[in-house]
């Protein structure tokens, strides 16, 4: 029954992986490039929530929708400023790049005063209530997490299946110059796609507030979905929410089995095995590259 | 404008080009040498850290401005070397023949990490290089019999053959001598057939391997040798700083020792010196300036983060070619007055190398 309760930790955990692990994998999808920013995306996120929660004292259901579309318009700025120009430039810039944004975010989140050294929660209506279920007990938070993880996969798939801008977003992340030929503004694309990315990772943010705490370094928990993104197979959607609960799931299981200290290592040891016998990941396409 | 005339192959490769460069890099040698007697010892200890900071920054400067493989957990080869010192030179082994052995084992640790750059590149090198460097910060906390766990690891004085270095100055020459040594040893490397393979791997593996150079070989062989580099670096850190603890040798860490390699100049020597210079004198810079801002922005504990990231935001924008691109673009202008072109160095805009099928 304890192995069951730690088992649904385990798979909330890998829900916010997968999350933002889905991030990662939009934004390579489409442009190529890996953004080391997700997690802090998601750590503006939350704190925008906090802001606009605690001291402005909206309440939540204007929150929540208000906040992932700040996140979103903030991600298509970001990639208009900052990630556009430099476009077609070695991939190793962008991701420096990147890793710049998120020191900078982390920096400012830092020097606001009073709230950017503390940590806080979060007061979501749901916040410490928990289910009893025929001897389990689990929180609410967990459960929301998964309920909101599951809506957002079908309303992703409903995007990329159904819709005009998901097919064409489909198009221009398999062959950029091809999708320009056909006419599908690429460039006003990306911008939609780092918006989008921005968005996930904001409601990935939200979901995580409750369960630890608002800080500064929050974001630091995107190095983790590294692994998630990496064992679903780079390129595959699907892939990077399943990568995201399978490691969710594996660490919990390490950190209730395994001696002290195993939690944090198992992420990696997983994504180093899986880079060494299926590089490609569990969904990932094997593809060679022609001369 | 200078011109060289080639009167022999042997020109080609000469380490220094001509007369000017005899000079300047002798002053530069000497008032190295000096240093201990002009600066005091504040500013001594900052150089001696420029220069440990400069080993590791060349060891990066091989494999990823050199080969193009990035890595983003050098830190732990650095925590390698620096541990291994430690240890060794708390059972009395003199440090010459402990450095050695740290660089070696760090250089193990290195051809073992290069193992999985053979069949992933790009993204997935980074990640895995990133999961290796959490697993060896992990075990350097958690192996408490040898590396004192969280607690940390005090180290001594450095010492051999019955002479103990105690003071400051003699540290100091004996890092000058190291990073001597060590940029002589990668300066001749890249002008040899094996650096030469290396440029060629970055600039287009397929091209490299039809040219008959064996991937696997020289991609470990560069990580080994980036890693010995790092691992030497780390054990002057550890005579240097004198306690090690594990969070020394974090994700934070590694990302600074990328983030002084971009500065400075991907793929140049002197990048990796200048960008030490830059990794060690910006706090030092922005204390000083803190003074005069308001105290809201000056005294806020984020401010060196926000400022390293916007520093490097705005390097890959503006100045791919970091610090050292700045000093050419400046040394050009200075040659050609006043025929300099704004286009000289512009960047060429080329369609994106593919991990992917396109």
């Amino acid at each position: 029954m304890q192995a069951l309760q730690v088992l649904i930790g385990g798979v909330a955990q890998g829900c916010i992986y997968g999350l933002i692990a889905l991030g990662f994998v939009l934004i390579y999808k489409a442009t190529e490039t890996v953004s080391f920013a997700q997690g802090d995306l998601m750590m503006l996120g939350a704190f925008l929530g906090l802001a606009l929660l605690s001291a402005w004292g909206l309440p939540f259901w204007i929150v929540v929708p208000s906040v992932i579309l700040a996140m979103a318009v903030f991600g298509i700025l970001l990639e208009r400023v900052v990630i556009s120009p430099i476009l077609g430039q070695p991939a190793f810039s962008i991701v420096m790049l990147t890793v710049g944004i998120g020191y900078l975010a982390r920096g400012v989140i830092t020097m606001i005063p009073n709230i950017g050294t503390e940590t806080h929660a979060l007061e979501v209506p749901y916040r410490g209530a928990l289910v009893q279920f025929s001897g389990l007990v689990i929180a609410v938070e967990q459960l929301v997490v998964i309920a909101v993880t599951a809506l957002l996969c079908g309303g992703l798939y409903l995007l990329f299946r159904r819709s005009k801008v998901g097919i064409a977003m489909q198009a221009a992340s398999q062959n950029q110059l091809a999708a320009y030929y056909m006419g599908i503004p690429v460039k006003r694309l990306n911008g939609l796609v780092w918006g989008l990315a921005s968005a996930v990772a904001a409601i990935a943010g939200l979901l995580l507030a409750p369960i630890t705490f608002v800080h500064a370094n929050m974001g630091l928990i995107g190095l983790k979905a590294f692994p998630a993104a990496v064992v679903g197979g780079f390129g595959s959607l699907p892939g990077a929410i399943v990568g995201g609960l399978l490691i969710g799931v594996v660490e919990a299981l390490a950190g209730f089995y395994l001696p002290e200290g195993f939690k944090d290592v198992t992420p990696y040891v997983v994504v180093l095995l899986m880079l060494m016998l299926k590089p490609n990941g569990l969904f990932g396409q094997q593809l060679r590259k022609k001369v | 404008m200078r011109f060289i005339f080639k009167q022999s192959y042997d020109q080609d490769i000469d380490l220094a080009k001509h007369g000017g460069q005899h000079f300047w890099y002798g002053l530069l040698l000497l008032l190295l040498l000096v240093a201990p007697w002009l600066a005091d010892d504040y500013w001594l200890a900052q150089l001696t850290f420029v220069l440990i900071y400069g080993i590791v920054g060349l060891g990066l400067m091989v494999l990823a401005g050199f080969t193009g493989l990035f890595s983003l957990g050098h830190a732990a080869f650095l925590g390698v070397g620096a541990y291994t010192q430690a240890v060794l030179a708390a059972k009395g082994w003199p440090f010459p023949l402990s450095m050695a052995m740290a660089a070696l084992l760090s250089a193990a640790v290195g051809a073992v990490v290069g193992l999985p750059a053979l069949r992933v590149k790009g993204v997935y090198l980074g990640i895995a290089t990133l999961s290796f460097g959490f697993i060896v910060e992990e075990v350097l906390a958690r192996w408490e019999s040898v590396t004192g766990g969280n607690a940390g690891k005090m180290v001594g004085q450095l010492q051999a053959f019955g002479w103990t270095v105690d003071s400051s100055e003699g540290f100091y020459l004996v890092c000058l001598v190291l990073t001597i040594a060590a940029t002589l040893a990668v300066l001749n490397l890249l002008r040899s057939t094996t650096g030469r393979a290396f440029v060629a791997i970055r600039d287009s593996e397929i091209s490299a391997q039809s040219m008959g150079i064996h991937l696997a070989y020289y991609k470990t062989l560069s990580f080994a040798l980036s890693a010995a580099l790092a691992g030497l670096g780390g054990a002057l850190y550890a005579h240097k700083i004198r306690f090690l603890s594990p969070d020394q040798f974090n994700i934070l860490q590694s990302v600074d020792l990328l983030l002084m390699v971009v500065i400075g100049g991907l793929g140049s020597v002197h990048g990796a010196f200048l960008g030490a210079i830059f990794l060690i004198t910006m706090p030092q810079l922005i204390s000083l300036f803190k003074d005069y801002l308001p105290a809201a922005i000056g005294q806020a504990p984020g401010l060196q983060a926000a400022v390293y990231g916007l520093v490097l935001i705005l390097f890959v924008l503006f100045e791919p070619m970091g610090l050292y691109g700045r000093w050419l673009k400046a040394r050009t202008w200075l040659q050609l007055f006043p025929f300099y072109r704004r286009g000289l160095f512009k960047r060429q805009k080329a369609f994106q190398k593919s991990d992917r099928l396109k």
